[in-house]
């Protein structure tokens, strides 16, 4: 009978420390793209370090994120490719960017140095298209004059499983090239005409790395970390412009936030522009059924926002512009509990 | 065990003594009861376990398979974009690379076998054999990075480079090794698949081929046969179900190998040359890198379309070594 006592007082702590768990929401859930994971992951830590609640991101993919944030199995999801106003609606989710990176095109041909070959949209998507085959076309050859370009053929590298690299990627060259947006499109995996794809950033640039002669795409902050060879690439207003934080924070500037957050800031028209520039994404349910999970999640964006610019630099990421970030806050207001009031309260 | 024993010793002295017969042990009737329903409970549950996952292939893949029918089998293209998909690319390099990898590793492994059972010397059998177990227990994405890092330039660098050199011009043979020199593709997914399976092969003809009576073999040898003609004329014909068994061991491990093979097949969805260097894609391959992020639902069901492929094609292997295994036996016992 004592054992009884004792084993339902038990439960009964059990049960308490679970409810005042759910109303403090001292571990939110969240799961999607792997390109801002690491971003996430230090955000994470400091942010349990300064507040005690934890974050758990799972990198698992934009697609599945899309997915499991359907499912309601988390709390937020992530993706690199951003929902229309339409599919948003559909859904019931609430979207908003967090930072800004970029795709760079890296090289591996010798003798030639970081920063020093010229690329432009088209002669890109020509390459992908497997029309230009050789280094030495007539084509790229009047574009680098100053360079030593081999008669060799081109070993093109991309991503093969699905990526918001690539719909980064693709997205630009379906905007800069009639004939890739008509044959290949745009997309996190799409119909490669050529090519051998390597999975996840890590397997393009290992494949760039040890095949001579090729070319891949990778995000900025790996071909920085991993010191690739990467080209200049010619912006929208006609400008050669090199990947680095000022052309991508021109990329965010060209675009007009406050109408939707459906921006990909690829080709923009700004004279620095990075032209393969994109935010990553992260998808919340308007209505909630969690409030305190919501209310937590959102707190943590909003702490990153104040406070986690310097990580992101640190990591190669570009902070959103403060404005950027005012309007985002003031767009919480939509996520809302049963009874209709806003979760977020500044 | 232990314990049985002794009491069998006793049984068997009672029994030389002549005595009255032992009692027969009665086992409680339930306890048998339940011991033969579990055992048959094992056993249906592997077919209730097989049926269920054909039927929720099927389920998954069910959109697919009402959009595109058999046609999915011999459509080449793989378009996300357009969600159109077809699986002839996947099903064409799954196949290829393990026949590939069968073509070397079933004559290296018995190589190997032979050289263990009939002319390694005693000292090195031990570590020999190990070191053949040991390849087998080396995680597959091990394989995949050694493929994809170290084996791939050579293979470009000092195969493909000199071969297209000297086939350029000739018909069919420089369209069989054309393609840009990146050493990834068809031909190094099934040179990595074969080292892989190869210690199986060899392992499972081994132990087959150390089960062959001495008697049968030291006749032949006392008859005059040369350690050729005695493994092929009287080890093999006597552990044949046991040879096919092993390379149906392998086959199965090459046709559902993902990880090394997702490193060096390059992962490309396009069928348009015979070049065994031109990136390819297989069926586990494809389904590693795109289920994540398979968005639509069409997408991903083509994806479970597959997986029910690669099912079926693992069950008409199996089938078709049965078929075989049936056919030697015929076969044998005609010419007796």
């Amino acid at each position: 009978m004592r054992l009884l006592v004792r084993a339902s007082s038990a439960a009964a702590v059990v049960a308490l420390a679970v409810t005042t768990l759910a109303v403090n929401a001292q571990e939110v859930t969240g799961a999607g793209a792997s390109f801002p994971a690491p971003l996430y992951a230090r955000w994470a830590a400091d942010y349990n370090k300064a507040t005690g609640v934890r974050i758990n991101y799972q990198s698992v993919g934009s697609g599945a994120g899309l997915r499991q944030i359907r499912g309601k199995t988390v709390d937020f999801g992530a993706s690199d490719m951003p929902l229309t106003d339409d599919e948003l609606k559909k859904d019931g989710l609430v979207q908003f960017p967090t930072v800004i990176g970029g795709v760079v095109p890296v090289v591996n041909v010798a003798g030639i140095q970081t920063r020093q070959m010229r690329l432009t949209g088209a002669l890109l998507a020509d390459i992908y298209l497997g029309k230009i085959t050789k280094w030495n076309d007539a084509a790229l050859a009047k574009l680098n004059p100053d360079l030593k370009l081999p008669d060799a053929q081109i070993a093109v590298v991309r991503r093969a499983d699905g990526s918001g690299t690539s719909f980064i990627f693709t997205n630009y060259l379906s905007k800069v090239s009639a004939e890739w947006k008509s044959k290949v499109g745009e997309g996190t995996a799409v119909n490669w005409p050529t090519g051998a794809g390597g999975k996840g950033n890590e397997g393009v640039s290992a494949f760039v790395q040890r095949l001579p002669n090729s070319i891949g795409y990778v995000e900025y902050s790996y071909a920085k970390q991993n010191k690739m060879t990467y080209a200049l690439l010619q912006n929208a207003a006609g400008n050669f412009v090199a990947p680095e934080d000022v052309t991508f924070a021109a990329a965010a500037a060209g675009a007009d936030w406050s109408k939707t957050f459906y921006q990909i800031l690829t080709n923009q028209p700004g004279k620095d522009a990075w032209p393969i520039s994109g935010a990553t994404f992260i998808m919340m349910h308007a209505a909630q059924d969690k409030p305190p999970q919501a209310m937590a999640a959102l707190r943590f964006f909003d702490w990153a926002f104040k406070s986690g610019d310097k990580t992101a630099v640190d990591l190669d990421y570009v902070p959103l512009p403060t404005q950027v970030e005012d309007m985002i806050r003031k767009q919480w207001a939509q996520i809302r509990d049963a009874s209709g009031q806003a979760i977020f309260r500044p | 065990m232990a314990a049985t024993l002794p009491a069998s010793a006793e049984l068997e002295a009672r029994a030389m003594n002549r005595e009255e017969p032992p009692p027969r042990r009665r086992f409680s009737p339930i306890g048998d009861l339940v011991f033969a329903g579990l055992a048959r409970g094992a056993a249906i549950l592997t077919l209730v376990l097989l049926a269920g996952i054909i039927f929720s292939l099927l389920i998954g893949a069910w959109p697919s398979i009402r959009q595109y029918g058999l046609r999915f089998l011999w459509t080449a293209e793989w378009d996300p974009v357009q969600e159109r998909f077809g699986g002839l690319v996947m099903i064409y390099g799954t196949l290829v690379t393990s026949i590939i990898a069968l073509l070397i590793a079933v004559p290296v492994s018995f190589g190997i076998a032979l050289f263990l059972t009939e002319l390694s010397p005693r000292w090195l059998k031990r570590p020999l054999g190990t070191a053949i177990e040991l390849l087998a227990a080396i995680p597959s994405i091990v394989y995949g990075m050694w493929g994809l890092l170290v084996f791939a330039p050579i293979l470009s660098r000092y195969v493909q480079l000199p071969l297209q050199k000297a086939s350029a011009g000739v018909p069919l043979l420089g369209a069989l090794f054309s393609g840009a020199p990146v050493g990834i593709g068809i031909l190094s997914a099934g040179i990595i698949l074969a080292i892989m399976i190869i210690p199986f092969i060899a392992a499972v003809m081994r132990d087959v081929f150390e089960v062959t009576p001495p008697m049968l073999k030291e006749s032949a040898y006392g008859l005059g046969a040369t350690t050729w003609e005695v493994v092929w004329k009287v080890v093999l014909p006597y552990t044949k179900a046991g040879v096919v068994g092993g390379i149906m061991l392998g086959l199965g491990r090459a046709l559902g190998e993902t990880m090394a093979v997702t490193f060096v097949i390059g992962n490309m969805n396009q069928l348009n040359s015979l070049s065994l260097f031109e990136a390819a894609n297989s069926i586990t391959s494809t389904l590693a890198n795109e289920f994540a992020e398979a968005t639509t639902g069409i997408h991903q069901a083509s994806l479970i379309y597959l997986g029910l492929v690669l099912f079926l094609i693992t069950s008409i292997v199996l089938a078709f070594s049965e078929f075989l295994l049936m056919h030697l036996r015929k076969a044998e016992g005609t010419k007796t």
